[in-house]
């Protein structure tokens, strides 16, 4: 999979990605980092197709994404290429349980009516989710990391080739965080998934990525293996962004 | 004569009634905070961390109850007070509370100046010119920009703001500043700008003593010089901060601080952990220890009888039939 340069100008010109390049290798977890407002999600939207960019492309298994056509080249590209978003409120129709969601699932995947219920299952359980909990039961039901975690589950369940999730665990305990994160790399290392993992905390992005891109203001200010970034950073910015991050080992002198 | 504590809650019983029963949302805990004390209070989402934020200052209304419990804040037995006494004496003079939802807490109406006036107002009979000149000088005190009072929230940044709602919330010097989640909707760079604020208030002697309430253990790590961990309602352990963090007692507390995820190479040596299972259901927690269904160490006597909150060598105290060798 290749990404190309691409330039997104909104109305009064506010330019929120500008000159953003990186490629995604089968089974390869990279990371993009950077703070609110940098562009990454403008970033997530535009692979997602649900925003055109200004100028470049997003290439996908050697065609632009933005030239398929129909619904069925475009089913095959949401089969391929699966969106966690942050605020999975949204991604919910609040008047249907929670079973609707996964099991939309099912449309794109064409799994036999005798398979859906056992995989549900164990989609949740491997979210660390028991079904009695969440199935039968409406969104607002739910807390925010349990219905960050089903939308993880949708993801296990379909086993896309690339995984695109905007902070998807930001509202899951820090104590269970790392159990998410695995998960990815479960489906990386079973299925070869590729996951563009988008987030603001870098020290969660040092211990899963292959790859680490920091992003700020629009552009791709520095990439390279997360203990290139950790240990010699070199943009004036990422080296910011590292001694920000509270360490449990090491105490911020002067507090 | 030795110094008396700040603040001193004893066998606080706070509990939400719904249809279903009460939720013991704080189920007698006993909690000091001592003068000159940073207390950084930890434990995952649910486990009552914010209810007993609200019971230590008496913000109390239905469905939450103080069920049990007397509460001395600075000398003064504040559990008796009505709420009419409470808010002319005892909230934003003696103790203020930023709740996790304070960014929104400025009026979108006023500049900040103007809700500045409005709250001073409810306490003192400053004028005010007088009140202008104190909150410049608060602002120019905590380096924060004094331009920015004459400024509308939607102006501000989502850090200045969060400034700005501690800057407002400490005019009248309070004794105990409570923070609950002040950071978590904060960037890293702009979080540490909080933080070191924070840090600020307690070395200029604004404030005597902060409760900083979070589940990022690696933030009260740097600010905190004691650590209590909340678990289902109660306290499971609690002590200075280097013993809590690097001398575990509890297995709760040991789970916790070995979930840890900050990129530091002792991290990556000892890999990445996280606690199997959830929290119990507060309507109808487990006998004996709350911990037991979790917990790895769990010994026969944890299923029946709940482990007291004991000293074990120091100051450290730990709720664990196990850890104080009891059982």
């Amino acid at each position: 999979m290749k990404i190309f340069t691409v330039g997104l100008f909104k109305r009064r010109e506010i330019v929120a990605v500008d000159d953003a390049s990186f490629d995604v290798e089968p089974a390869e977890f990279v990371s993009l980092v950077g703070e609110s407002g940098s562009g990454k999600t403008t970033t997530a939207r535009m692979i997602l197709r649900l925003l055109q960019p200004t100028s470049g492309q997003v290439i996908c298994e050697g065609r632009d994404v933005f030239g398929l056509k129909g619904i069925e080249e475009s089913k095959s590209y949401y089969r391929t290429v699966h969106g966690i978003f942050q605020d999975p409120y949204a991604a919910y129709n609040p008047l249907h349980k929670i079973d609707r969601v996964l099991n939309q699932v099912f449309e794109l995947t064409g799994h036999s009516g005798a398979e859906r219920d056992g995989l549900v299952k164990e989609a949740l359980k491997e979210v660390g989710l028991r079904h009695e909990d969440v199935l039968g039961k409406y969104p607002h039901e739910l807390s925010g990391g349990q219905r960050q975690r089903i939308m993880v589950a949708r993801c296990y369940m379909l086993k896309p080739k690339l995984i695109l999730a905007d902070e998807p665990i930001s509202m899951i305990d820090a104590s269970t965080k790392a159990s998410i994160l695995r998960l990815f790399s479960k489906l990386r290392d079973e299925h070869g998934t590729a996951v563009i993992f988008i987030t603001h905390d870098l020290g969660l992005a040092y211990y899963v990525s292959d790859e680490v891109l920091i992003m700020s203001q629009g552009s791709i200010v520095e990439k390279g293996s997360p203990d290139d970034i950790m240990n010699h950073p070199q943009h004036t910015y990422t080296r910011k962004l590292r001694e920000d991050i509270p360490l449990f080992y090491r105490k911020w002198p002067g507090f | 004569m030795k110094k008396t504590a700040l603040l001193e809650a004893q066998a606080l019983k706070a509990y939400y009634s719904t249809r279903q029963g009460y939720i013991k949302a704080v189920d007698n805990v006993d909690l000091t905070i001592d003068r000159d004390m940073t207390l950084g209070l930890a434990g995952e989402s649910g486990c009552g961390k914010s209810t007993l934020m609200n019971a230590l200052m008496m913000n109390v209304k239905p469905p939450l109850h103080l069920m049990e419990g007397t509460i001395v804040l600075d000398g003064r037995v504040i559990s008796k007070m009505d709420r009419t006494d409470l808010k002319k004496d005892v909230w934003g003079v003696l103790v203020s509370l930023v709740p996790q939802s304070s960014l929104n807490a400025l009026m979108p109406t006023k500049r900040i100046i103007d809700f500045i006036k409005d709250v001073i107002h409810h306490h003192t009979d400053a004028s005010d010119s007088e009140i202008v000149s104190r909150a410049r000088k608060r602002f120019e005190e905590l380096n924060l920009p004094v331009d920015s009072l004459s400024l509308y929230p939607h102006e501000l940044s989502g850090g200045m703001k969060q400034r700005a709602v501690i800057a407002v919330s400490t005019l009248l010097n309070p004794k105990l500043l409570i923070v609950d989640e002040p950071t978590s909707a904060l960037d890293v760079s702009t979080q540490k700008q909080v933080l070191r604020m924070l840090v600020d208030l307690r070395k200029t002697g604004i404030i005597e003593s902060m409760i900083f309430v979070t589940h990022d253990i690696a933030i009260l790590r740097q600010i905190a010089n004691w650590i209590t961990i909340m678990y289902a309602g109660k306290i499971a352990e609690s002590g200075p901060t280097e013993d809590v963090l690097f001398e575990p007692k509890h297995p709760y507390t040991i789970s916790l601080t070995s979930a840890v995820v900050t990129p530091e190479p002792e991290v990556r040596e000892r890999g990445l952990a996280s606690i199997p299972g959830e929290p119990p259901d507060l309507l109808d927690p487990p006998k004996g220890c709350r911990f037991y269904p979790r917990c790895t160490k769990a010994i026969s006597i944890c299923r029946s009888v709940e482990p007291p909150l004991v000293k074990t060598g120091g100051s450290q105290l730990v709720a664990c039939h196990v850890a104080s060798g009891g059982g």
